[in-house]
């Protein structure tokens, strides 16, 4: 198969010839193929963090949609969270998921295993026989709680080195966030709304960094939604410790403020999330560092409820939002247009390391001959009201509705088999 | 003016014809017939998620008043509590063609929440740790009557700012009106960035209170003892309790005024709370006053 | 203190061009004749009360009142009676301010009220002005003085003391400007295209 006239990481013109599923040729190539049209080729992006919701809350996603989802995002792998009913925290149940993935097909899914039990916060799950099983798991997190216990947290990040995993921490000191409900500050205080600070993500930032460096092992941090987390990062990489973290769209490019004024009115609770939405000045701490590389990777964190969990009072909704199908546009949207980043660093934050952190093999490589077929074409001319309705994603808890967002994707190859064609799923 | 939901919806001009008509209503309830017929016809619900005796009755006899008809929708024991959104609720009010609701809720920003999902107006009567409009009217209401003026009157209100809705609605309606408030409490209990709101904070009851007009004391529940924001209650009457000797320390035309319902002896003791500079049990009085002034003006016309 | 009360105008607003069809000192006759009859119809005006109709109708009612004060030495209880809140046109047009209702402190109950406004036009405003009557006391009798009666009756209701019987269409309007609130005494018949 030959993909004609695409621009490698929005460089020159170039043809891409793929063959069993990897990238035989690129170059000025002769023959008959498909029209690239001169979008930009991304290596097939890979996301560490998304909530696939099977088994359990099927009403709000399947490994189908979620999947689905995530080809129409420009994904060619993603990793799913483990708080799942029953929770990723066995051989059993994380094989289920990578096996729902295969059958899929849309994109790969890499389960993450439960850190602990039941994400009980109290014995270590079976990490061992989950990183040996079919899905090879690498990265363990109790997503959505935080492995708050100082000793349990040790020793899973010891623990985790005997294959080379990783442990992904939900930061969220629970004490001081018992029914947190906004970032902590101007908006929490004037909406009444109970106060979720800072400190709370940093405190235990900093301690997990320090633990990781103890014990000589690797941590990630989830979804770093504070300036303050920032220079705490960047300060144990400065280190030299093996501490990687990752954002999301949604904190790049929104702020508290959304709870008070936007397009759907205040206290909406399509804005609820769990980190919050915090300051400019946070948003703005938190692209500067994913642009010099404090902060390693964007991660979705996609997380899908049905509409009667969001529509409620605030304090009564779910928290998270929707994310695999504008996460480029948004990365687009906050780094790109503003010159913080290239195509090429785009490439690197949603591809390469993420697959790195991960420890994903067959994803996250440079478009060069050698390289599996997994290939995201990428309009960024294009500029668009985002439209739930004609997502692919099971639920519709996107708190981009009704802005205007720029670029699509309009291609996505799996090993070379399209997953999506003309922005349409295949 | 379509919702009252927060004081800050109000522009000076609105709250002050809210005060001129209140004022001007408030001869109804010395008169025989304490009725008007204005709002025959229309329908309001007072839709209390909360347990508030006071407020539903003061909201209810408003609009009796005024010859509107009353439905009384309490949370417990209804449909609510097996479960049913308030999305729900409000289209089952919606289709018993509710003019206006009026909703106490736990949650901040209910009501809010409610006016994206009926036609009808939306009156706050309390939401969670937000708002509580009327109550800031009546008490803006109160202090003009007592002392005939609101622009550069000078506000302590003192005590449970963080949790209050009390409070947040008297900053911003009397920040619109022209008083000067400063806000009074333990630094536990004051909320985070307090310091951008339209008012001083001081952490110092007796250095306030002489050159105060107005002491506005706010219920301080004592299930925030067991969560830390003060170490007991005999601490915190001592430090921000209005007792017979600081009470002496007002200059001899300031009102004390609590919005009910009051910790006698810890918040304020009760030799304060029955004196005459109280103006405890005016506030509810123009309580109904006030409501009956938003509900004209908001169902009195077209809409 | 009510907003209605604060709705002073500016006399320089009025057009040149307008036609008065009252100036002030035909106002003022009309009046004084008002207070006569008044006087002559009860019988020296002595349980008399005088509530006018905010917010011209109650200038006019302290003014009938200070005549009588003049022509007989009798003190007339003058008050004003707001009838916003009866009105039956109220989901017509947005929520009105009130007016002032003062009653004086002698009530009503037992006197002769006489409703003093300045334009009968419907009879509806009358008829609110009954309604509200009927919530703050009861009168032995209830009378109607207006300074001017523009005709187009729309209820059963009549004027017992009329300053100025004034033919017009009905889509004409008559404004009555007083010196108390804008600054000049006449009344003005405006054209539909005037309006």
């Amino acid at each position: 198969m030959l993909i004609k006239n695409v621009r490698i990481l929005g460089g020159e013109a170039a043809d891409i010839r793929i063959e069993n599923g990897v990238i035989a040729e690129v170059g000025a190539l002769s023959g008959e193929g498909l029209d690239g049209g001169g979008l930009i080729a991304l290596p097939g992006l890979v996301d560490l963090h998304t909530h696939l919701r099977e088994p359990g809350r099927e009403d709000a996603e399947t490994v189908q949609t979620g999947t689905q989802a995530a080809a129409r995002g420009g994904y060619t792998a993603v990793h799913a969270m483990a708080n799942t009913s029953p929770v990723a925290d066995t051989a059993g149940v994380v094989e289920q998921v990578w096996r729902l993935g295969q059958e899929h097909g849309h994109c790969d899914v890499r389960p993450v295993g439960a850190v602990t039990s039941g994400l009980e916060g109290k014995h270590l799950a079976e990490l061992g026989a989950m990183a040996d099983s079919a899905a090879h798991v690498r990265v363990f997190s109790d997503d959505g709680k935080c492995v708050s216990d100082a000793v349990l947290m040790r020793r899973a990040l010891e623990y985790v080195k005997a294959f080379d995993g990783v442990v992904a921490q939900h930061a969220q000191e629970p004490r001081l966030t018992e029914g947190a409900q906004l970032n902590e500050g101007v908006i929490s205080g004037r909406l009444g709304l109970t106060g979720w600070p800072a400190v709370a993500e940093e405190a235990v930032i900093a301690r997990d960094c320090l633990l990781a460096a103890h014990v000589g092992s690797r941590l990630h941090v989830c979804h770093v939604s504070t300036a303050g987390s920032v220079e705490i990062i960047r300060w144990a990489k400065s280190k030299g410790w093996d501490v990687t973290a990752e954002v999301t769209p949604h904190h790049l490019l929104l702020t508290d403020a959304c709870a008070e004024a936007s397009p759907v009115g205040p206290y909406n609770p399509i804005y609820k999330v769990n980190p919050p939405l915090r300051t400019a000045e946070d948003v703005a701490a938190l692209r500067a560092a994913l642009a010099d590389g404090t902060i390693d990777a964007v991660a979705t964190d996609h997380a899908p409820h049905p509409v009667e969990d969001k529509e409620t009072e605030w304090g009564a909704a779910a928290m998270g939002m929707i994310g695999l199908e504008t996460a480029l546009s948004v990365v687009h949207e906050a780094m790109v247009e503003t010159g913080l980043l290239d195509w090429a660093g785009v490439a690197d934050r949603m591809s390469y390391r993420p697959a790195r952190i991960g420890r994903l093999p067959g994803h996250g490589q440079p478009l060069e001959a050698g390289a599996p077929a997994n290939i995201t074409l990428y309009d960024p001319s294009a500029r668009a009201e985002v439209d739930p309705s004609g997502f692919a994603s099971r639920s519709r808890n996107t708190p981009y509705v009704g802005m205007t967002l720029p670029g699509r994707v309009v291609a996505t190859f799996l090993r070379g088999r399209p997953t999506v064609l003309e922005g349409k799923l295949v | 003016m379509k919702h009252l939901i927060s004081a800050a919806d109000l522009s000076r001009d609105e709250a002050l014809l809210i005060l001129d008509t209140a004022e001007e209503l408030s001869q109804v309830s010395d008169r025989s017939i304490k009725k008007l017929p204005t709002l025959r016809g229309r329908t309001v619900v007072n839709l209390f998620f909360e347990d508030s005796t006071r407020t539903r009755i003061s909201f209810e006899a408003a609009a009796k008043r005024l010859s509107a008809d009353v439905i009384n929708f309490s949370a417990k024991g209804s449909s609510v509590s097996k479960g049913e959104s308030l999305k729900d609720t409000a289209l089952t009010l919606e289709a018993m063609g509710a003019d206006a609701v009026v909703i106490r809720h736990s949650a901040s920003g209910a009501p809010h929440r409610l006016a994206t999902w009926v036609r009808g107006s939306v009156l706050n009567a309390g939401d969670g740790t937000h708002e509580h409009p009327t109550q800031a009217l009546l008490d803006a209401f109160s202090m003009r009557r007592r002392l005939g003026r609101l622009e550069g009157l000078k506000v302590a209100i003192v005590g449970d700012v963080l949790h209050s809705r009390v409070a947040r609605s008297n900053v911003l309606l009397l920040h619109t009106l022209g008083a000067e408030v400063t806000l009074v409490a333990p630094p536990t209990l004051l909320p985070v960035a307090v310091e951008t709101w339209p008012c001083q904070v001081s952490y110092d009851l007796d250095a306030v209170l002489p050159k105060s007009d107005v002491v506005m004391m706010l219920r301080v529940q004592l299930e925030r003892m067991s969560a830390a924001f003060f170490p007991s209650a005999r601490e915190y009457s001592r430090r921000y309790g209005l007792d017979p000797d600081r009470f002496a320390r007002l200059h001899d035309d300031a009102i004390v005024m609590h919005p009910g319902p009051m910790n006698r002896g810890m918040e304020i003791s009760a030799a304060v709370a029955d004196s005459p500079r109280s103006t405890i049990v005016e506030q509810v009085a123009n309580g109904v006053t006030v409501r009956m002034a938003v509900l004209y003006l908001l169902l009195g016309g077209a809409i | 203190m009510s907003a209605a009360q604060n709705s002073s105008r500016n006399p320089h607003e009025v057009p040149p061009s307008q036609r008065a069809v009252l100036e002030g000192p035909d106002i003022q006759r009309a009046l004084t004749r008002i207070a006569h009859e008044i006087l002559e119809r009860t019988k020296g005006a002595t349980d008399v009360v005088l509530l006018g109709i905010p917010t011209r109708g109650a200038t006019l009612a302290v003014r009938l009142a200070e005549r009588i004060a003049e022509f007989e030495g009798v003190k007339v209880p003058v008050g004003a009676l707001d009838i916003t809140m009866y009105r039956d046109d109220l989901r017509l047009r947005p929520a009105r301010p009130l007016g002032h209702t003062e009653l004086p402190p002698g009530g009503v109950d037992g006197r002769v009220v006489v409703l003093v406004d300045d334009v009968l036009f419907s009879g509806r405003t009358v008829r609110a002005a009954l309604d509200a009557l009927n919530d703050v006391g009861r009168p032995r009798a209830v009378q109607l003085a207006t300074l001017v009666d523009r005709g187009h009756r729309e209820l059963p209701i009549r004027a017992d003391y009329v300053g100025k019987n004034l033919p017009t269409a009905k889509s004409e309007t008559v404004k009555v400007y007083l010196a108390e609130t804008d600054g000049r005494d006449a009344v003005v018949l405006l054209k539909e295209e005037q309006r």
